[in-house]
């Protein structure tokens, strides 16, 4: 792209005015969550000065209502564990499909593409009675359901880089006595880096947010995530306590922005390339 | 033709693929001929399925909220799909020149990406409903204020996913191209609609199809902005199917049938705009 046109300072103010704007919805959650709840729906753009200041005690209140920091872990157990599975179980998957390319190997590839398109509506009700009769409404269950559900995209992509992998680097390591799994996990794997990177991005941020699945299939009285909590708050309580609501909003989006200032750059980049190929 | 890794790995299946394949016709397949088969059943717990034909589908289309939430989220999919590519295509642009600050505002337009739709659902609830406190107004207020609030939460959520797809767009289509018209005498205007625009359309491809496929699946934030308030005329399909199966007792078949019939749907725009978009790229 042509680099040569440069912006001036009118541009750098315009798109800076429009950046602060763009963070301003959270920063309103932000100052809201330490105003008393009264005030939240009434004074909405007001600083929580003077008396409707209340604090950390929303905090204490949203945390102690919902027990937060437990579906705090559960949501990391589920992520971590579904990210890690579906990485390893899908670039094996995908190897082996390329590589043995039969009519076998074809036909189920074909049968994974097919899960790009259909909406969870379709499959919701079947998935949910069928994870709670087979006993998968635990977060371990849900890792193998989401492996299931979301197998189609991370498939597509990694077929994709592993035919452009040169399969004279495999012969060759194979001809040197490495094992089929030492040659996958030695010589693939290290290939695949980038996009295993942009595909573990992807899932984590499909899974760490995802409400309808979860909600469905797990078991209500003994897990919940983050979003089902959020939902709960709402939707439990005849009135809303909005001081509580606003002080879990935070809460939820504090690891995440963690995670995106830790993993800028691959986040991007992962998102950009993952389109590009898929 | 089988390669030699290919001889290698071929027995190793039980390893490489029978996990991924397992768990994939259990969370997908299965549930999947399941859904087919009980849109033509009355059930209620899946094993007391009866055979019921096409009546299930019949009650689905004369269901007047149906009707209402397929109009409404093809209206809210074909004016999301717009603001949110023009949007992004024009700061892609912007951004792929020389600009101070661009890495910065880059990073600002893609952050609400990673907040979940529940959580984004609530902060503009949040937002919008304190702007609509001066007329003594909520967002449930009526369908429109739903619509457009929804509008605008999508918008500024995906603009800037769109956004790094275009970016990376952009970034390859290649400078000597734009440099010889430039020579030739093009105008930036010229450059623009001539060169770049045509040689984009793979991007265009993807972003508007994930826009469009976004657009009609939508439910988390539909489910927290307003709950399809008042009476269910804020609903989009995906949440109107939702409520068939869990609020309304005894239409469960009658929610498989919608769902059917929105998976049939989704296809075929899927296909149809695939086809349309991708007859139109360019090679350099």
């Amino acid at each position: 792209m042509n680099t040569k046109i440069k912006h001036g300072p009118f541009w750098t103010t315009l798109f800076a005015i429009i950046s602060l704007a763009w963070i301003f919805p959270i920063v309103l959650v932000l100052i809201n969550s330490f105003k008393k709840k009264v005030f939240i729906s009434t004074d909405t753009f007001k600083l929580p000065t003077g008396k409707m200041n209340a604090g950390l005690s929303n905090y204490t209140d949203g945390i102690a209502k919902t027990s937060f920091f437990s579906s705090f872990l559960w949501s990391l157990i589920i992520t971590l564990g579904t990210v890690v599975f579906i990485l390893i179980c899908t670039s094996m998957c995908a190897w082996w499909i390329v590589r043995v390319n039969t009519v076998f190997a074809k036909f189920i590839y074909v049968f994974f593409l097919l899960d790009m398109i259909v909406p969870f509506q379709m499959v919701m009700y079947p998935l949910s009675k069928l994870a709670d009769m087979s006993n998968l409404n635990t977060p371990w269950g849900l890792w193998f359901i989401y492996l299931g559900f979301g197998a189609g995209l991370p498939v597509f992509i990694f077929t994709g880089v592993v035919k452009s992998i040169p399969q004279e680097i495999e012969e060759a390591a194979m001809i040197d006595g490495a094992s089929t799994l030492r040659t996958f996990f030695t010589i693939v794997v290290p290939m695949m880096k980038p996009t295993i990177i942009s595909v573990a991005i992807l899932e984590t941020m499909w899974v760490w947010n995802d409400y309808l699945l979860p909600y469905l299939t797990l078991d209500m009285q003994r897990f919940k995530t983050i979003p089902i909590t959020i939902q709960y708050l709402r939707g439990g309580y005849g009135t809303v306590d909005m001081g509580a609501m606003m002080a879990c909003l935070v809460l939820a989006i504090i690891p995440i922005m963690i995670f995106y200032v830790l993993c800028q750059k691959y986040i991007i980049g992962g998102i950009a390339a993952g389109a590009v190929k898929g | 033709m089988i390669t030699m890794t290919g001889r290698a790995i071929r027995r190793w299946w039980p390893l490489f693929v029978f996990p991924t394949l397992a768990a994939f016709l259990m969370g997908f397949i299965v549930p999947l001929i399941a859904g087919i088969y009980l849109s033509f059943t009355k059930f209620t717990t899946i094993t007391d399925a009866v055979w019921v034909g096409f009546d299930n589908y019949r009650r689905a289309f004369q269901d007047n909220e149906f009707a209402h939430a397929f109009i409404y989220t093809v209206e809210f999919t074909i004016v999301t799909t717009i603001l949110i590519n023009v949007a992004a295509f024009f700061v892609a642009y912007m951004f792929t020149k020389a600009m101070a600050g661009a890495k910065l505002f880059r990073s600002i337009f893609f952050m609400p990406n990673l907040i979940g739709g529940i959580v984004l659902g609530y902060i503009w609830q949040l937002l919008l409903n304190g702007v609509l406190a001066h007329w003594n107004i909520s967002l449930t207020y009526n369908s429109k204020l739903g619509f457009w609030g929804m509008v605008i939460l999508v918008c500024w959520q995906q603009i800037g996913y769109m956004m790094v797809i275009y970016i990376a767009g952009l970034q390859n289509v290649p400078n000597d191209l734009i440099e010889a018209a430039e020579v030739d005498g093009a105008s930036p205007r010229q450059v623009l609609f001539n060169i770049t625009l045509p040689m984009m359309m793979p991007s265009i491809t993807v972003c508007s199809f994930l826009t469009v496929t976004n657009g009609f699946k939508m439910f988390d934030q539909n489910l927290a902005l307003t709950n399809g308030a008042p009476s269910n005329t804020s609903e989009l399909l995906a949440l109107n199917i939702y409520r068939t199966f869990y609020s309304r007792p005894g239409f469960e078949g009658v929610g498989q049938a919608k769902a059917v019939v929105f998976l049939i749907l989704v296809s075929i725009i899927a296909i149809l705009q695939n086809w349309l978009t991708t007859s139109k790229e360019t090679q350099a």
